[in-house]
């Protein structure tokens, strides 16, 4: 009898987490999506992990950094050499056009949406394993580890598009000036739909204007992979589109007795429209300069790159 | 009764197999969902953040810091107020000192405004401070109200000396003192028995108004009541104390006719990154929306997980190390 007893309670069970098991999966791939906003994983999340684990993890999330470059603002891509994209796995610059002093890939295409499609295309080609692809602008600058922690729990061959998420009448897209990230399943339908002239024409677009950064949101749209607003556990978006004075500047007339602390995440992944003296700073600011005596206890670690004197 | 017991036999075979198997499947499955999880959950803290206030030799040598910053009525809100609001409330006692009281709150020294009357606050400041504060602290800063201070680096550049000593630290100038003196701009800290001594100088009239320059002023009393001028670089000779925002420092320029500022600085100075510790404690000429971006860069945004170079509580330091593919 009490063996009856527990083949039924087994089966019973069995049956019973077989189908709970079916939903939440179906339910979590596209609900993930369309949940617009994409948080950095919290102390709680990671301590289901392993030392062992982690260390895998940290070593997974790696960057092929495509930096937009164009040879009249020789001087950006520079200081993107010498800063802060020493940081990625992989940093490529595209440039619209060739020029002896810059070292790029040359697209040698002056449309901007062409451009973009191009180096992102390029990208796909040459990812190796890399499996993660942030897009950025000459005058952008990106603090790498942050965007690993960000992605450090996300699968790449799940579709993730995300950045600064805005809206435009119904379409939601990532702001390019504070950065674009995709997974390598995003890209992959990427660059699939560039083959349909219909749905993501090449040329196209420009003709009413829409910008690169909406055109590649209708395309990827297409594929169903949608913006996500990339931010920290409070709810801070990671992804900026101005400089750090800037962003404090908008802070003393918002929030006058709370400056620093209503201004921007500490764990920001980017900042635009920073000077190249500037970023030289932020170097210094970001991977030096800090107060003695503060233990962090972080659960992964990144090395400092090989051959560079200002991190 | 026998079907009772049958029934409850069975219940309990029915409970225990449920259990079981429930036990198992979660066992398995949560190994598998490693990627699948984004759960947004609530939590505070995104770090085990923990300040243990650092290495010091803490067995004799206390670290008390008073500030005492060197404002004028018209700087309180448009300078003074971002002060207050950012690294003041890092000292262990921080006085404004003015030439007039106020609710801010500021201390009335007696002296004018003006740029001739510099020195007379300042002598006038560690007089009123030996007076009131001297036993609530053991380092005295001396700050301007467009100076960012990194307290914290402070009391680690401070904890290898001996308050007692008479000590005088800051961002050494070599001109016109045969030790140097401290640029006045990038913040100097006397020690307690330099207090001691500027004070009982002013009293014998062996320190007099010797110069409306501040710092040089400052530095011909030290010298007189024999306070010694500390070297305050770091263990890799970088420089801690900063008349100058980071970015006259950090960033490398084209080779050129040396200008005549960094000829007053005693030890050779260096441009780039080499120039400034990362334990830096001052800077200088930061304003409003400056002093908050340095308090950010400082205290707030940090790049994760990321091993810095410079440790020098751990005996060997990255120079150089392979990127972990």
């Amino acid at each position: 009898m009490f063996m009856k007893g527990m083949i039924m309670g087994g089966i019973f069970c069995l049956v019973l987490s077989l189908l709970a098991s079916f939903n939440p999966s179906t339910e979590h791939t596209t609900e993930d999506h369309h949940h617009h906003h994409l948080q950095a994983p919290s102390k709680d999340e990671l301590k289901h992990f392993s030392h062992s684990q982690m260390e895998d993890l940290s070593n997974q999330v790696r960057v092929y950094c495509i930096i937009m470059v164009q040879p009249k603002i020789l001087v950006y891509w520079a200081a993107a050499i010498h800063t802060w994209s020493k940081h990625c796995d992989k940093a490529v610059f595209y440039t619209s056009e060739a020029s002896k002093a810059l070292e790029a890939v040359d697209l040698n295409e002056k449309d901007d949406w062409a451009r973009l499609r191009k180096a992102l295309t390029h990208a796909y080609e040459n990812a190796g394993d890399l499996r993660w692809f942030f897009v950025a602008q000459p005058t952008t600058f990106a603090i790498i580890e942050n965007l690993k922690y960000l992605l450090l729990t996300k699968d790449p061959n799940e579709p993730f598009y995300l950045g600064n998420a805005a809206k435009s009448g119904e379409l939601d897209y990532v702001v390019y000036d504070s950065g674009i990230v995709l997974s390598y399943e995003a890209l992959k339908r990427l660059v699939n739909v560039f083959k349909d002239e219909d749905k993501c024409p090449e040329r196209g677009g420009s003709l009413w204007n829409v910008g690169e950064e909406k055109q590649l949101a209708m395309c990827l749209k297409y594929t169903g992979v949608f913006a996500e607003n990339g931010e920290d556990i409070h709810g801070k978006g990671l992804f900026n589109s101005k400089s750090v004075e800037s962003l404090i500047s908008d802070s003393m007339q918002a929030n006058p007795t709370n400056v620093v602390e209503g201004c921007c995440s500490d764990m920001a992944v980017t900042f635009n429209g920073m000077s190249p003296d500037q970023m030289q700073v932020m170097m210094f600011g970001v991977y030096r300069l800090r107060p003695y005596g503060h233990d962090f206890h972080d659960l992964l670690l990144f090395d400092p790159p090989v051959g560079s004197n200002n991190d | 009764m026998r079907n009772t017991t049958s029934n409850l036999t069975f219940s309990a075979g029915l409970i225990l197999g449920f259990l079981s198997i429930h036990f198992l499947l979660d066992y398995n499955i949560s190994t598998q969902v490693m990627y699948l999880r984004n759960v947004n959950r609530g939590v505070k803290g995104l770090h085990h953040h923990v300040y243990t206030g650092g290495n010091q030799n803490s067995t004799s040598h206390t670290t008390r810091i008073l500030c005492w910053i060197m404002t004028g009525p018209k700087n309180l809100e448009s300078r003074t107020n971002h002060i207050r609001a950012t690294w003041a409330k890092r000292c262990n006692k921080v006085l404004y000192m003015s030439s007039t009281k106020t609710d801010f709150p500021t201390v009335e020294l007696n002296v004018s405004e003006g740029r001739e009357n510099l020195y007379w606050k300042t002598i006038r400041a560690f007089q009123y401070i030996y007076q009131n504060h001297l036993d609530e602290a053991d380092w005295f800063l001396k700050a301007d109200d467009d100076t960012f201070i990194v307290i914290e680096n402070l009391r680690y550049t401070l904890s290898k000396y001996d308050p007692e000593k008479p000590l005088y630290v800051g961002r050494r100038f070599s001109p016109f003192i045969a030790q140097g003196y401290m640029s006045g701009g990038a913040g100097y800290v006397l020690s307690k028995e330099a207090v001691r001594r500027f004070n009982k100088g002013f009293q014998t009239g062996e320190c007099t108004h010797y110069s409306t320059l501040e710092d040089v002023a400052m530095g011909k009393c030290m010298e007189t009541m024999k306070v010694e001028a500390a070297d305050s670089r770091d263990v890799k000779g970088r420089q801690v104390f900063h008349p100058y925002p980071p970015d006259r420092y950090v960033v490398k320029r084209p080779p050129r006719p040396r200008p005549l500022y960094p000829l007053y600085d005693y030890y050779t100075p260096v441009e780039g990154p080499g120039c400034c510790s990362d334990f830096a404690v001052s800077f200088h000429y930061i304003y409003a929306v400056q002093m908050y971006a340095l308090e950010y860069l400082t205290h707030h945004l940090r790049p994760y997980g990321y091993k810095y170079r410079f440790n020098p509580d751990e005996r060997t330091e990255i120079k150089t190390t392979t990127k972990s593919k």
